[in-house]
């Protein structure tokens, strides 16, 4: 089911301090430009990597995002994976259910980003690390 | 196939080609019932002609390999030309089977059985490349399709300005989900653009609302409040109202008016009253 | 890589423009640099301008809802303007809530609400002889 990566357009980007995160926005908004995203697309996308490459940095210990432009037969998308060998998250339906406050709180904002994407596969092992893969499409 | 056979297929192709392209351009040309002037269809045909000879002079007979990427970006313009200009897929594939029709007479002469299976390995990559133009055409139609229905539907949602400060989108006909998301995104862009801090979002025209569509009229609520603004529901029938609670979806403390006057009477309240609570309302 | 955001005064308020991404660091000195300002004026009111902010995550979402706690703490009111439709649309598909800050279209309109709520407070002492 995994679409294929059009030759030349994978980015990677190590995430291991806050202005990674930026470089990670950046990199998606501009495999989004060249897909052809609309706007509001492109925001969502570009604030789902936001967070996941936060989530990477801050509860991961540190990761990369590794993102390429995709087809499915005739259409385009963008497709980031975020990767770490951090802790891993022991009870993930909890995490998927994480209800968002804008207070302190642990607020994975997985269940938030797989809102804004249109797939979301989570892999993660308590221990060994976790990885995330998100696609979104251009209509 | 061996490389061999891509040699034949090029001696088959270039033997006496004058005659052969002359006799493959008329037949494209008689199809186009004189749509397209000879001489563009010459010009087009004759490209097409050395690309493929070229593609195999090299050896390859596979058309979907590296040797023929010059082959295939040609019938991709072409077919894309074809699909602007209202051709059937027909007519487009046309161009290239007719290679096959062209070298008829001459098969039908021959009394060499080499010929014939020479023939049969050209024909199964005239198919193949056939069915490359046809895709290509498809693909093109789509683009145009859906080109037409982005300005079909920037036509139909027109965002008016009712009040100062009061901007409605009469929305009219079916929903579906897409188009109800570009008409909130003109909504709540029209906010910005016209400095109107309520919107009156009136669905009289509107005959059935499903799950999705209501969902999204909510999230386009929540949004212009996230932004500073407030909008009204007009134009809920019995019908919908009823479809909305049964749906189980909660409209809380969203206005809603049976019309849009109603509505406009509302907004224009809420605007008076400038230093209103509302208008200072917490997030 | 820390900018330091400018902070600048208006009447009885103070303006934030957020111009850039911010990072840890940046969000942190602008919170320091806004309570010391908040004090400092007198300020009553904190307007933060986010129309040139294309992507808004729970980070900045926190960051405005801190600021708005912190300024209530030190008496002022917060308003945050400019939010762009985009930015909405995916707020409210992100499931974020700015957590009780004010939000106003434009900076005249959000200079106006903290007008509003300022004119709301009881003015001056109580008429009591016995506080004089």
């Amino acid at each position: 089911m995994s679409p294929e990566s059009a030759a030349g357009t994978t980015v990677t980007v190590a995430i291991g301090a806050a202005g990674d995160v930026v470089l990670a926005r950046q990199s998606a908004r501009n495999l989004a430009l060249d897909c052809g995203l609309s706007l509001i697309d492109q925001t969502k996308l570009v604030t789902a990597v936001s967070e996941l490459a936060r989530n990477t940095l801050i509860h991961g210990g540190g990761g990369g995002m590794r993102a390429s432009i995709v087809r499915d037969g005739v259409r385009r998308g963008v497709s980031a994976v975020f990767e770490d060998s951090g802790p891993g998250i022991a009870d993930l339906d909890l995490a998927m259910t994480d209800g968002w406050t804008s207070g302190t709180g642990l607020g994975l904002g997985l269940s938030g980003s797989r809102r804004l994407v249109d797939s979301f596969e989570i892999d993660t092992v308590p221990g060994r690390g976790t990885s995330v893969a998100i696609v979104k499409w251009a209509r | 196939m061996a490389e061999q056979d891509a040699r034949r297929l090029v001696a088959l192709l270039s033997s006496d080609d004058r005659r052969l392209e002359t006799r493959w351009v008329e037949v494209v040309t008689s199809t186009l019932g004189g749509r397209m002037s000879r001489a563009e269809i010459e010009r087009e045909l004759s490209e097409f002609y050395r690309a493929l000879e070229a593609a195999l002079r090299s050896g390859d007979t596979d058309p979907h390999g590296d040797a023929f990427a010059e082959v295939r970006a040609l019938l991709n313009e072409l077919s894309r030309n074809r699909a602007r200009q209202g051709f059937t897929p027909s007519e487009t594939a046309v161009s290239v089977f007719a290679i096959k029709q062209a070298l008829e007479p001459d098969l039908v002469k021959s009394s060499d059985p080499q010929a014939i299976l020479d023939y049969l390995g050209l024909s199964q990559l005239l198919d193949a490349l056939g069915m490359f133009t046809v895709e290509a055409y498809a693909r093109a139609r789509e683009e145009i399709i859906s080109a037409q229905s982005e300005q079909l539907l920037e036509l139909s949602t027109p965002v008016v300005k009712l009040w100062e400060g009061v901007i409605a989108v009469p929305l009219v006909g079916t929903l579906d989900s897409a188009r109800t998301m570009v008409v909130m995104e003109k909504m709540l862009q029209a906010l910005i653009d016209t400095g109107s801090e309520q919107a009156i979002i009136d669905i009289t025209g509107v005959p059935a609302v499903d799950t999705q569509v209501a969902q999204h009229l909510l999230k386009t609520v929540v949004a212009a409040r996230l932004m500073g603004a407030e909008c009204t529901i007009s134009g809920i029938r019995p019908q919908i109202a009823q479809t909305i609670v049964a749906l189980g979806i909660e409209f809380g403390d969203i206005v809603t008016k049976a019309t849009l006057a109603d509505a406009l009477r509302h907004a224009l309240g809420r605007s008076v009253g400038d230093t209103s609570p509302l208008t200072a309302r917490r997030r | 890589m820390s900018l330091r955001v400018p902070v600048l005064r208006i009447g009885d308020s103070l303006l934030v423009s957020i111009q850039t991404d911010l990072d840890d660091g940046s969000v942190l000195v602008l919170q320091e640099d806004l309570a010391a300002r908040v004090v400092e004026d007198g300020a009553t009111g904190v307007v933060i301008d986010i129309s040139a902010v294309e992507i808004v995550d729970s980070f900045v979402g926190r960051m405005l809802a801190t600021i708005a706690a912190i300024s209530r703490m030190l008496d002022a009111e917060t308003v945050v303007v400019g939010m762009r439709p985009a930015v909405a649309i995916t707020l409210v598909e992100l499931g974020l809530t700015l957590g009780g800050v004010r939000t106003a279209l434009t900076l005249e309109k959000g200079l106006k609400v903290l007008d509003d709520a300022r004119d709301q407070r009881p003015q001056g002492l109580p008429d009591d002889p016995e506080l004089r």
